[in-house]
């Protein structure tokens, strides 16, 4: 059966019960119920109609609940329920769910799994293997989520750049358990980008794509970090590459830059290069530059001191290291780096086990001491 | 079957007999360790005895509740805390020498020169379920 069809209709669906009076809460709820019933049924015999199928299941469900939960009262309010306002085609439903499950009274956490799970029709169970906590945990979550924003109306205008905040976590988390986070975030970032003409959509979505070009470089087999001067970029997905530079060349050419849009410039220029020789680093510096004034990120400003380091030399990488904050995290790891380009291996070395210290995943970590490793190797000759 | 916490520090238990830190070992013992480790939880798998492994980042900090309507107190991390856990594996096996031989195993991944590190893990047992039939 197809779980990808699955997951494209339940925003759909849920849109249907919300028109035919359900509050976006129950709807959820009897929808998500309705696809965890497709994900046990379909299998043996998948529905000629799959959409119309779950209608039919998540409205016996919401009908159910509404007769369980204290029946009379609400079966009235339903009936007496103002009409609603003209409903418009079925892609406004889902964009309004998107901005919706990314409402900014929301935690980071509770809009995505919510996004996951309400746009992108994965299940409780799944959302919470990827994100490697109890499935209760994560039923609360989304519950809670569900209650903040209980108030808020489906047709208030949101702001896009809550959403795609929320689809760039999504994208970040890669993928653990069954679910590969990174492609549901392409997905929903994809599907967004057709309803919402918005240059930083475009923008998110191609830097997306040309990261994820370069995913099976980025890993060896039993998973330790290749950086990407080493990676073998024969293993670059040029397709994918392709795409991204076309989406981001039309975005670019409107003339109103974003910082999604500036980052995915630069993730263009890397996959441009051959090799991390021939890499245009004047032009990424320059892009830094741009991202720098956009956001005022410090996390911009310590690549910048990164791609500065290979434009200019990996003394002018230090200069611009030594403006930032060393409570920044990589700050060890970037200083590790331009010192041995600089020629002083047993400063890098230190750094390197420093940095290892404050590593955040075990990966990192893993790398960061080997770098360590082979600089110590090295002095021992 | 049991279940038993084989835990693993930074600093705290006894000195290993193969004891240089990591940034000391050749690039490929390095190598060679994070595979026997990854090779270690598989097996487990395969044997049905494996429950979860962790590893911790070694900053930590200590916090304590500071009465009403007050933010709680923090101190640390301190550089020198006797005692700073790395990491751990939990097995559930069918009895605690199975879990000592483990441990045993767990102990002898290579590090420097490829030779076994002889790292003291401390093992212990968790409070099982009250069976019923004790009653």
């Amino acid at each position: 059966m197809s779980e990808a069809l699955l997951r494209e209709l339940v925003p759909a669906v849920i849109g249907v019960l919300v028109r035919r009076g359900a509050s976006f809460a129950t709807a959820e709820d009897a929808v998500q119920d309705a696809a965890v019933e497709a994900l046990r049924t379909w299998p043996r015999e998948e529905p000629r109609d799959p959409k119309g199928w779950l209608v039919t299941v998540a409205w016996r469900r919401f009908v159910d609940g509404v007769r369980a939960d204290d029946a009379r009262r609400r079966r009235e309010e339903l009936v007496d329920a103002e009409p609603r306002p003209e409903p418009g085609p079925e892609e406004d439903d889902t964009l309004q769910l998107y901005f919706l499950c990314a409402h900014p009274s929301l935690t980071p956490a509770s809009a995505v799994a919510l996004t996951l799970r309400a746009v992108g029709g994965l299940t409780t169970r799944q959302i919470a293997q990827a994100y490697l906590v109890p499935e209760a945990t994560m039923a609360q979550r989304i519950s809670r989520a569900k209650r903040t924003i209980a108030d808020v109306r489906l047709d208030e205008p949101g702001d896009v750049a809550t959403v795609l905040r929320v689809l760039y976590l999504v994208f970040n988390e890669g993928y653990s358990g069954d679910v590969d986070l990174a492609a549901e975030a392409i997905r929903l970032t994809r599907q967004l980008a057709a309803g919402v003409p918005h240059e930083e959509v475009a923008g998110l979505l191609a830097l997306m794509l040309l990261h994820h070009a370069r995913r099976p470089a980025r890993t060896d087999d039993d998973g330790a970090l290749i950086p990407l001067a080493e990676q073998d970029r024969a293993r670059w997905d040029t397709r994918l590459i392709a795409e991204g530079v076309a989406i981001l060349q039309a975005a670019l050419a409107r003339d109103r830059l974003g910082e999604f849009q500036a980052q995915a410039a630069i993730a263009a220029l890397h996959a441009d290069a051959r090799s991390h020789e021939e890499t245009d680093w004047v032009q990424i510096v320059e892009w830094y530059d741009e991202l720098v004034r956009l956001t005022d990120n410090p996390v911009a400003r310590l690549n910048r001191a990164v791609a500065l380091g290979e434009a200019d030399g990996a003394r002018a990488g230090l200069a611009a290291l030594a403006e930032l904050d060393p409570n920044l995290p990589r700050y060890a790891a970037v200083a590790a780096y331009l010192h041995e380009r600089a020629g002083d291996p047993a400063t890098a070395a230190r750094l390197y086990v420093a940095a290892a210290g404050a590593a955040t995943t075990l990966p990192e970590r893993d790398h960061l001491t080997r770098q360590a490793a082979r600089l110590n190797a090295q002095e021992r000759g | 079957m049991a279940k038993y916490l084989l835990l693993k520090h930074y600093r705290g238990a006894p000195a290993a007999v193969n004891d240089v830190p990591m940034d000391r070992w050749a690039p490929d013992e390095v190598t060679a360790h994070l595979q026997y480790m990854r090779d270690f939880a598989k097996r487990l798998e395969g044997t049905g005895e494996y429950v979860d492994h962790q590893a911790l980042s070694p900053e930590g900090t200590f916090v304590r509740y500071d009465g009403e309507g007050r933010p709680p107190v923090t101190d640390g991390p301190f550089a020198e805390t006797k005692d700073l856990i790395a990491g751990w594996m939990v097995i559930d096996v069918e009895s605690y020498d199975r879990a000592l031989e483990l441990a045993g195993e767990l102990s002898a991944a290579p590090g420097a020169n490829g030779e076994p590190i002889h790292e003291w893990l401390e093992i212990r047992p968790f409070y099982g379920v009250q069976a019923t039939a004790t009653e």
